[in-house]
């Protein structure tokens, strides 16, 4: 019984692969493609390290991102510190390790809010079109209106500078870009056969948008979103730099390059490293992201 | 579409999206701030100077009361008074504004020609060293963080070499002649070339900052745009007719790869408008960014509202521009 039931079950798994040959196939392309992509593996390999770095901080650093020493000021790099201290003798190389999970945390809450609801505004705007659409669109193309910074800027100030009104600020800034992609996709989507057959069964509006459309457009958000999380980077660390973003102690990166701006001359490595860390970080999104991009260029996947 | 009925369609959208937009910072302004009046005099104010500055903002008066109030400010071009400066923020905006405008424009051209050198040469000589060069130069003016290099760049120039100066828009002791506010222009116009030289080498390390970030988008365009249009027929035609390969490049192929190189440099407009904010907080540069941040730090919400309005004018009607613009190269796009 228990011999037939393993047949089965290894029936059922070959089946299981055979049925979706096409798709395997697919991803080791992709992966084939991927590797072959230099930029877009060392734009991977920096993601992962960030990564690793935000997860595994306190184990990099002895010292405490947060706590002064007032003792150990404006040191150079050393061995001690490696990337020297700031004026309130805190460990700059700590404070951009620890760094590196608020620019994580930064990311993760602003692509959840800013693709939630620009997926939502988009695929309802796409779905039901006329009206509705228009109405939606116009409302889209005035948060389109102003410069980016500007706007998450404006809204930080007036929400009081903080560190989750940062992430309130630019999630209300750039929902508009998945919107825009959400509604062309359902658009795509909505005119298919097997909608008006889901319709006909008798399935609701929301049912049809959550199950049937959302799924079908989520794929493109999701690309243009890893192409967006330097930019988000960017400009969260804009808006530290210039104090309308996290506060002080937080070391958020662009706060750390704002703390060392009047010892620049002297003591450059307050402003230096933490900024270097920004400009990898982004590159490495960039890079990945423009190896995504490529790889689901249907002319190079011929 | 005629391209008349285009034209007025896109404006008439326009106004309703500036409705908006006024709406949008109506909330931040006056309907976000739990306390605009405490957050700018201090927790400890007296009571008569509190009601005094809320009158004096019209805060006294309901939600809708203001929105109506505000409407009609920004339909007189009334923007109220700044607190900080006493000054119509009108006054200030006019003032201020001529100096980012200057710093931009000066951007745009330096991103818009190496960009499109970079872009052509990348294109002709593919994988070639110039390509693998200008690929590494785009890359990396998208990933920089503005004002990191800004600062870095300072260091650099001003403080370790002495070369360019720090900051401002011209010495201390040199008064460019004032016609337009933009002081390269005024300065030839003037003919004051001792005038012109000091302003040309305080604004070179803000436009490169500024534009680095455009340049490297323009590049990436052209390139590809450039790849595209060299795979075509009429290219094949026209290199089989015998014409060089320099006729070729820049009589034919260039020419229709600069077309969507048009929409990057008026979006790249948009990214000018947001980076000079950065810019001009690091170089000093005595403009708009700079004024709203400044506004922005210390709640001066009349100066808030319309500076920003005031960007987000000039924003939509840059992408305005662009869109006709492209309408007039490519008739397709009037749907």
């Amino acid at each position: 019984m228990s011999e037939v039931k393993g047949v089965a079950q290894k029936g059922r798994f070959k089946l299981f692969l055979e049925r979706r040959k096409p798709i395997i196939e697919d991803w080791k392309h992709t992966f084939y493609l991927w590797k072959s992509t230099t930029l877009a593996m060392v734009g991977t390999v920096i993601i992962f390290v960030f990564f690793g770095i935000a997860i595994f901080a306190p184990l990099l650093t002895s010292y405490d991102p947060i706590a002064q020493d007032l003792d150990n000021r404006l040191l150079p790099p050393s061995s001690q510190h490696l990337f020297g201290t700031d004026q309130y003798g805190r460990d700059v190389f700590s404070r951009v390790i620890y760094g590196s999970r608020v620019e994580l945390w930064i990311i993760f809450i602003v692509s959840i809010i800013s693709v939630g609801i620009g997926t939502l505004v988009g695929i309802i705007a796409g779905y039901f079109g006329g009206a509705v659409d228009e109405v939606l669109m116009r409302i889209t193309d005035m948060f389109l209106a102003f410069p980016r910074l500007v706007l998450a800027m404006a809204f930080t100030a007036s929400l009081g500078p903080n560190l989750t009104n940062t992430i309130i600020a630019i999630s209300f800034v750039d929902w508009t870009v998945y919107a825009r992609l959400a509604r062309a996709e359902a658009i795509k989507v909505k005119s298919q056969p097997y909608i008006e057959a889901i319709r006909g069964l008798g399935a609701k509006n929301t049912r049809i948008m959550a199950f049937h459309v959302l799924p079908m457009s989520i794929s493109p958000v999701i690309v243009q979103l890893t192409l967006r999380m330097g930019t988000i980077i960017l400009t969260a660390a804009g808006l530290g730099f210039l104090g309308l973003g996290a506060q002080p102690p937080i070391p958020e990166w662009g706060a750390i390059v704002s703390d060392g701006r009047s010892y620049l001359v002297q003591q450059w490595w307050i402003t230096t490293f933490p900024g270097l860390a920004i400009a990898i970080v982004v590159l490495g999104f960039n890079l990945l992201g423009d190896g995504i991009r490529d790889i689901l260029d249907p002319r190079l996947r011929r | 579409m005629k391209l008349g009925t285009y034209i007025v369609k896109r404006l008439f959208l326009m106004i309703i999206v500036m409705f908006g937009v006024a709406t949008i910072v109506f909330f931040i302004t006056h309907v976000i701030p739990a306390d605009p009046v405490g957050a700018i005099l201090g927790g400890n104010a007296p009571i008569e100077l509190v009601d005094q500055m809320r009158h004096q903002l019209g805060l006294d008066k309901s939600i809708p009361l203001q929105f109506i109030n505000y409407m009609e400010g920004i339909v007189h071009g009334d923007f109220g008074v700044s607190l900080k400066t006493n000054r119509s923020v009108l006054k200030d905006i006019i003032d201020f504004f001529p100096a980012t405008i200057e710093l931009a424009i000066v951007s745009m051209i330096f991103a818009t020609i190496v960009g499109v050198v970079l872009g052509i040469l990348s294109a002709v000589y593919r994988n070639k060293v110039i390509d693998h060069f200008s690929r590494v130069f785009s890359i990396l003016g998208v990933s920089m963080p503005v004002f990191w290099l800004g600062l870095l760049l300072l260091l650099l120039f001003y403080y370790r070499l002495g070369w360019l100066p720090g900051g401002g828009r011209n010495s201390l002791f040199i008064f460019p002649p004032h016609i337009t506010g933009l002081v390269l222009l005024d300065s030839v116009i003037a003919g004051d070339w001792t005038s012109f030289w000091d302003g040309l080498r305080h604004i070179i390390l803000p436009a490169f900052v500024l534009g680095y970030a455009s340049a490297a988008s323009i590049a990436r365009i052209m390139r590809a745009s450039m790849l595209d249009v060299l795979r075509q027929d009429f290219i094949r035609t026209a290199k089989s007719k015998g014409l060089s390969k320099r006729v070729v490049i820049y009589r034919h192929a260039v020419k229709n790869a600069l077309i969507p190189v048009v929409t990057i440099i008026g979006l790249s407009f948009g990214s000018l408008l947001s980076g000079a904010v950065l810019t001009e907080t690091i170089f000093s540069w005595p403009g708009l960014g700079r004024y709203i941040v400044n506004a922005l730090l210390v709640l001066d919400y009349p100066a808030v509202t319309g500076g920003t309005l005031f960007i987000a004018f000039i924003y939509s009607l840059a992408n305005l521009i662009v869109d006709i613009s492209y309408a007039v190269l490519d008739p397709r796009m009037r749907v």
